[in-house]
């Protein structure tokens, strides 16, 4: 009985950056617990189509496995999620499975998430540590923040957040929520904050934090449950009292 | 300096829909209330609000040169939206999609009655005051035309005060934001409630 059960697949495919995509099927034996990963293995073990025809493997984009490194990020059913944790038995079939809209596509499912590293690079995600000396050690956390920043710091840059915002898209010039949600990590941090103002200048800039609508569709996407709206109406205070402070004057750096 | 204004501008949209064009909305709303007190006192209030000193340089100031801009840019941020409601039916975002059809809704709705009752006016010079609004709302498509319109009206400006609360930092937690959808959803409706029974007081 078990050797009748099927698991079909639905997966838009393109085969190059320019070219159309096109849907095309696939059914495979079933097994149990299988991710949305291991059905791509076995398609690519055995790129045969629904109807029975030999076409190429299907290409997706994988790395960590376990829902850390945001490479395998797609839209399943309809949601976008990471290949690797949508479970096939919790899914309905027949499991759509197309690559995220926001993004340039590379190959069927794989989408280059350049966009989102050149705005991590944009607004500086980083905590300045190097000097041409030792700068010694810095200024120490509390650890009842560092635990508050490290559900902030769980980001993957995965791209869902930016999949599932109406105004990220091709009409418009918005970062999105993720490095939004990062320039607050880092601005928080006592060492990153050296480049605090500097960050509120950036996202102060077309296409940062005021292009956001509220829709609040990042935070319910979010895998990692990274409080997104909330960073964002936190950096809303922030650029409120920046934008204050440099209009009507203050000696103050930062 | 052409770069770099789309935060001024946004903040400048958000803020004009509160002050002034939200307050003079609530301001209309309720003296058109007279309505329900019958012809005279509706003449004599809105006589005193046409009639104010300067009255000209006041609606120029408070309410055209504001509603121009937050017209224009709104309709710019509305269209620069991909909606997708029916991907992620979220509460938020359903409220995301009303707001900028609301605001596409008022905008045909305003021009309309900014031309009835202000530049026809002017031109033809139409008497405005009851009668004329009783005129118009005989008509069972302008009443519901004006029905539709400022529920819409309302709708946006009430879910506008979440979203300026939001932008501008005034509720950051989830807890603060949920208060406020609810204490905005009451305006939506308290305010509904008297637009649409001054409507009401002119057909009746």
């Amino acid at each position: 009985m078990s050797d009748t059960k099927k698991i079909n697949l639905i997966i838009t495919r393109q085969d190059s950056p320019d070219s159309k995509p096109y849907e095309e099927e696939f059914s495979i034996p079933y097994r149990k617990n299988l991710n949305v990963i291991s059905a791509l293995m076995e398609i690519r073990r055995n790129p045969v189509n629904a109807k029975g025809e030999n076409t190429s493997p299907v290409f997706w984009e994988m790395g960590c496995l376990e829902e850390v490194c945001g490479a395998c990020s797609m839209v399943i059913n309809g949601k976008p999620q990471q290949a690797c944790t949508a479970l096939v038995d919790q899914l309905e079939q027949p499991i759509r499975l197309a690559p995220m809209t926001t993004f340039p596509v590379v190959r069927d499912l794989a989408v280059d998430r350049s966009r989102m590293f050149d705005s991590l690079k944009k607004v500086k995600a980083w905590i300045p540590i190097d000097g041409t000396y030792d700068l010694g050690p810095g200024p120490r956390m509390a650890e009842s923040k560092r635990q508050w920043a490290y559900e902030l710091s769980k980001c993957m840059t995965c791209g869902v957040c930016l999949e599932a915002c109406p105004n990220v898209n091709s009409d418009s010039n918005f970062i999105g929520p993720a490095p939004l949600s990062q320039v607050r990590l880092f601005n928080s941090h006592p060492t990153g904050e050296f480049h605090k103002s500097e960050r509120m200048e950036t996202i102060m800039e077309d296409g940062g934090l005021a292009n956001c609508g509220n829709s609040q569709n990042c935070v319910q996407s979010c895998p990692k449950g990274i409080p997104l709206t909330t960073s964002i109406a936190a950096l809303n205070r922030e650029a409120t009292l920046q934008s204050f402070k440099s209009f009507f004057g203050s000696d103050n750096v930062n | 300096m052409a770069q770099n204004r789309e935060f001024f501008y946004r903040r400048l949209h958000s803020l004009l829909g509160v002050i002034p064009i939200g307050l003079f909305l609530v301001q209309h709303l309720f003296v058109n209330q007279f309505a329900r007190w019958g012809p005279e006192s509706f003449n004599t209030a809105a006589g005193v609000m046409g009639n104010l000193p300067f009255v000209l340089v006041l609606e120029i100031v408070i309410i055209y040169l504001p509603l121009i801009f937050h017209a224009i840019y709104g309709v710019y941020i509305a269209f620069t939206a991909k909606n997708n409601v029916t991907r992620y039916g979220y509460f938020r975002n359903w409220m995301f999609y009303l707001q900028r059809i609301t605001g596409i809704i008022t905008l045909i709705f305003v021009v309309w009655h900014v031309w009835e009752t202000r530049i026809a006016h002017a031109i033809h010079g139409t008497e405005v005051n009851f009668d004329m609004m009783v005129n118009i709302l005989d008509h069972p498509f302008m009443f519901w035309f004006y029905i539709i319109g400022v529920i819409s009206a309302v709708f946006h400006f009430a879910n506008g005060l979440w979203s300026f609360s939001v932008s501008w930092g005034l509720t950051i937690t989830p807890r603060s934001q949920r208060i406020v959808t609810y204490v905005t959803m009451i305006i939506f409706v308290a305010l509904s409630y008297v637009g649409v029974s001054t409507l009401i007081a002119f057909v009746s």
